[in-house]
């Protein structure tokens, strides 16, 4: 396997850390407003508390690490993408202060403010980032200098916007599941109820998603027909993984149906990877401007350079990342320092 | 307005807005260090509750400063493109470092600083506090590499992509080859080779060795400058917000202590300060001459070089409106910048003698020629100010920061002074509290010092964005029009505006609710509390007088 390769995993490693850790975060907020009890949506603010903050930097690693490994992917795609990223970090700003500020006053309109705000930015960034993926596997118009021709109305249409609104669906799930295992009492029981909506619309959303993605992409069809084998392995472990949610949870076992949620992200996202290797960006129509992960990597030695880095710094953030997780295991409980 | 305009206004105010909050937190990181391990030391429960009172504000700000850094992080890609691409090999790294090895850090650890009182033990505790501080301080450095590559460029070399076939036949990096199969190699071009029109495309810069990338001519001199600057602006903060408690003869006991952690750590860090502003001067004499006489006003090269101290620069244009030179009427001591860059402080005669270049001498003759072929010494003169930054600005900015650190360095020594002598807690004398409303004015000083520091550095470097490489009008974005930054702009000066009305809402909501006066022993969460007891009875005859802990739970009006 060559670096650019291994980059190419680096990198789909660091934003499926990033969906299945903020994932849960951005479900709690998109479920957030569905609740109107105070403590509960207290409750919802604390069960992320400590860990959001390091959920996100995922994305913000991930992203430095598009830089420093595929620069031309990176400039492409901001800047071909310019209203919906500005749109998305407006909605991880709202986001991410609102989950600060809320609880710091008592007026209804303040925390409803912020309640609005915290649900908002959740289901925009989850939509948003299903877009861009979207758009990734569908392909954007490029010329020859992998500049981005089109605008913002070429980036929406019908294949993007409903993998945005699976995506939304994906993480409500998601964040559901997390929160039952945060949470206890009749609250638990109300979220128990809730999971029995958001299961089913995902697995819709889910199956229509996939089938549409084989009908609908010529070039996904072409790149996997010579991978059928590890793609039929990837993809039966997906829809097994799916299937086994709504068991886990039907026997009470949420942390082992959490596991499972975050797994089929992770095949999901093997499968995203195994289509369009090795293009990080496809052009449609002008297939031959597409970026692939050579023509927009950055040179060997860096590559070489930055594997040793996260080779060294990798394990060590997954070892106190997981410390933390260890530190506030168990149910959520308001305290003084609670949000 | 164009592209160019509204991308340098948004990425000013995004990167000035972000920069009110990564300085607090760095600041009040070492704050919260230092109050843990007093903590940990005497387990005075005076210590614990100012831990927790700062860590309060500390939190506060740092949610901001997350959620605006993302903003500058994204905006390399979606802004500067073009920069982006050309630069990507080298400046990619230092953020992609930043992320492993700072962010993650800072993030993790602050979950157990914030929530983690009740949950682990004083030591895992202290511990946590120290990663987060490590890791703010980790982030500064990173991003002042990649910032002061863009200063300063070393480590790397421009290369030509070029697309090899089987053949071995070597295609332009933009022809279509069709179909056919093909390489990208990197062919280095040669040393000194001038960026053309067209070029971007397919030329790059390239890392040769990433240690010289990283440790380029300027970054020691501009982290530590910059990390002083942060110690300051969150020891500044501690001070200002003690010294308003004094004044309203509120939570004393906690304010006289916290106000000493601060004054402390302000005055070391200011008199360091002016050890490092030196040195970063002299580098910038060194390796970058057009900001060096941008900032100091000058207009020709000459010995025995005065130091402005104040006064004002402005264009020197011709009749058709373009710039010619400088007009500067300021404040000055003879010779004391040719002392200042030479720096040889003991000879100061003969350092007085060295040559400092002016801006109708800047930038040299051949730099011009290289970049404009067969210009007449007349067109020279006339092309020249286009490679001048904004001088007036520039200059102005310089000297503003100048003076605050001055000033910081005056009242940070004064209250030590004060201090040491028994006279700043004694809110009874009309002058020393006139003194202490100087100190709660003086947040302010190193928060608008580090911005015109920072404006300083990035407009003394323009028109580069890659220091004598690449023009910062060239890195734009290509696929973007100028609706579509205004807009973002628009967004973004909603956004921060209500972002800071709120930031400045709750922290005065914190600092009018202040500190639990009782959070002393008795509340402490359990597994804090049995250490505290003991070493409560340890420690308390040892004490001096002042340190006592204030278990009245009432606060002692003065002493």
């Amino acid at each position: 396997m060559d670096l650019n390769t291994t980059w190419f995993i680096l990198v789909g490693v660091l934003f499926t850390g990033y969906a299945m850790l903020d994932g849960f975060d951005l479900g709690v907020g998109i479920l957030h407003l569905f609740d109107k009890s105070d403590t509960n949506r207290r409750i919802h603010l604390n069960a992320i508390g400590p860990v959001w903050d390091g959920n996100e930097v995922w994305l913000v690693t991930g992203g430095g690490a598009l830089f420093a490994a595929f620069p031309e992917v990176y400039a492409t795609a901001f800047s071909g993408f310019y209203d919906a990223f500005m749109m998305l970090l407006c909605a991880l700003i709202f986001r991410a202060v609102a989950i600060e500020f809320r609880s710091k006053e008592k007026f209804g309109w303040w925390r409803k403010g912020w309640d609005i705000a915290f649900t908002f930015g959740s289901v925009l960034s989850a939509f948003l980032i299903g877009v861009a993926m979207g758009n990734i596997t569908w392909g954007i118009p490029l010329d020859k200098h992998h500049e981005f021709t089109g605008n913002f109305l070429t980036l929406i249409h019908p294949y993007s916007v409903f993998l945005g609104i699976t995506t939304v669906a994906l993480f409500a799930m998601h964040g559901n599941i997390y929160l039952i295992l945060k949470t206890e009492g009749e609250l638990q029981a109300k979220l128990r109820r809730w999971i029995k909506i958001t299961i089913p619309i995902y697995v819709v959303c889910f199956l229509i998603f996939n089938f549409w993605t084989i009908y609908a992409c010529p070039h996904i069809q072409q790149a996997i027909a010579g991978r059928i084998p590890v793609l039929v392995i990837v993809a039966t472990l997906a829809v097994l993984a799916v299937g086994a949610i709504p068991r886990e949870v039907h026997k009470g076992r949420e942390g082992r149906a959490f596991i499972f949620s975050c797994a089929q992200m992770a095949f999901l996202m093997m499968l995203f990877g195994i289509s369009v290797y090795p293009n990080m960006i496809f052009s449609n129509p002008d297939i031959a401007n597409s970026l692939n992960i050579y023509n927009g990597s950055s040179t060997d030695k860096t590559l070489s350079f930055m594997f040793w880095v996260a080779l060294i710094g990798v394990p060590i953030v997954l070892t106190y990342t997981a410390c933390v997780y260890y530190i506030f295991r168990g149910k959520v409980k308001l305290t003084e320092e609670s949000y | 307005m164009d592209v160019e305009i509204l991308s340098r206004i948004q990425f000013a105010f995004t990167i000035a807005f972000h920069y009110i909050y990564p300085p607090i937190s760095i600041g009040l990181g070492v704050q919260l260090v230092l109050m843990q391990a007093f903590w940990l030391k005497t387990r005075n429960p005076l210590y614990h509750n100012m831990a927790r009172f700062w860590t309060r504000v500390f939190g506060l700000s740092f949610a901001i400063g997350v959620a605006t850094g993302i903003v500058m992080e994204f905006e390399f890609g979606t802004n500067w493109a073009t920069y982006s691409r050309f630069v990507g090999d080298v400046f990619g790294s230092p953020l992609a470092i930043e992320g492993i090895y700072a962010f993650f850090l800072e993030s993790g650890f602050l979950a157990i600083l914030l929530f983690g009182w009740d949950k682990v033990g004083p030591k895992t505790h202290f511990f946590a506090t120290c990663m987060v501080c490590l890791g703010a301080h980790f982030s500064a450095i990173w991003i002042l590499v990649a910032n002061s590559w863009m200063q300063t460029p070393a480590g790397f070399h421009l290369a030509k992509k070029v697309k090899e076939t089987a053949d071995g036949v070597q295609h332009d990096f933009n022809a279509d080859l069709g179909d056919i199969p093909y390489k990208v190699l990197e062919v280095p071009l040669p040393e000194g080779y001038i960026l053309q029109e067209g070029d971007l495309t397919s030329i790059r810069a390239v890392v040769t060795d990433f240690w010289e990338m990283a440790l380029n001519p300027s970054t020691l001199d501009r982290i530590t400058h910059t990390v002083i600057g942060c110690w300051l602006t969150g020891a500044f903060l501690v001070v200002s917000i003690s010294a308003f408690y004094l004044i309203k003869k509120r939570h004393v006991k906690f304010a006289q202590t916290s106000l000493k952690f601060g004054l402390a750590v302000g005055c070391i860090a200011s008199l360091l300060q002016l050890v490092s502003a030196d040195s970063t001067a002299r580098g910038v004499a060194d390796n970058q001459p057009v900001k060096l006489a941008a900032i100091e006003g000058l207009a020709d090269s000459t010995t025995e070089a005065p130091l402005g101290i104040a006064g004002i620069v402005m264009w020197d244009k011709d009749d058709e409106g373009n710039i010619v030179g400088i007009k500067e009427y300021s404040f000055k001591i003879k010779g004391m910048l040719s002392i200042l860059v030479d720096g040889d402080f003991l000879h100061p005669v003969e350092a007085s003698k060295t040559m400092v270049k002016g801006l109708n001498d800047l930038p040299s003759d051949e730099f011009i020629l290289e970049r404009h072929p067969g210009a007449t010494p007349e067109e020279i003169k006339k092309i020249r100010p286009e490679y001048w930054p904004n001088v007036p600005v520039v200059f102005q900015t310089y000297h503003l920061m100048i003076a605050l650190g001055m000033g910081l360095i005056g009242i940070s020594v004064l209250g030590v002074i004060l201090w040491k002598t028994g006279h700043l807690f004694r809110t009874d004398i009309k002058w020393v509290r006139w003194f202490l409303w100087i100190l709660v004015i003086s947040v302010f000083m190193p928060q608008v010092a580090n911005q015109a520091g920072w404006f300083t550095a990035e407009m003394g470097r323009q028109p580069w964005v890659v220091y004598e490489i690449l023009k910062t009008s060239e890195g734009l974005s290509k696929a973007v029009v100028a609706g579509q930054v205004l807009s973002s702009l628009i967004m973004f000066a909603f956004v921060y505006l209500l972002l800071f009305l709120v930031f400045i809402y709750t922290l005065t909501k914190k600092i009018h609710h202040g500190p639990k006066d009782d959070e002393s022993i008795e509340i402490l969460p359990e597994k804090w509390r049995p250490i505290a007891l003991k070493g409560g009875r340890h420690t308390s005859a040892g004490n001096d007088a002042e340190d006592q802990p204030d278990l009245s739970g009432k606060s002692s009006p003065g002493n």
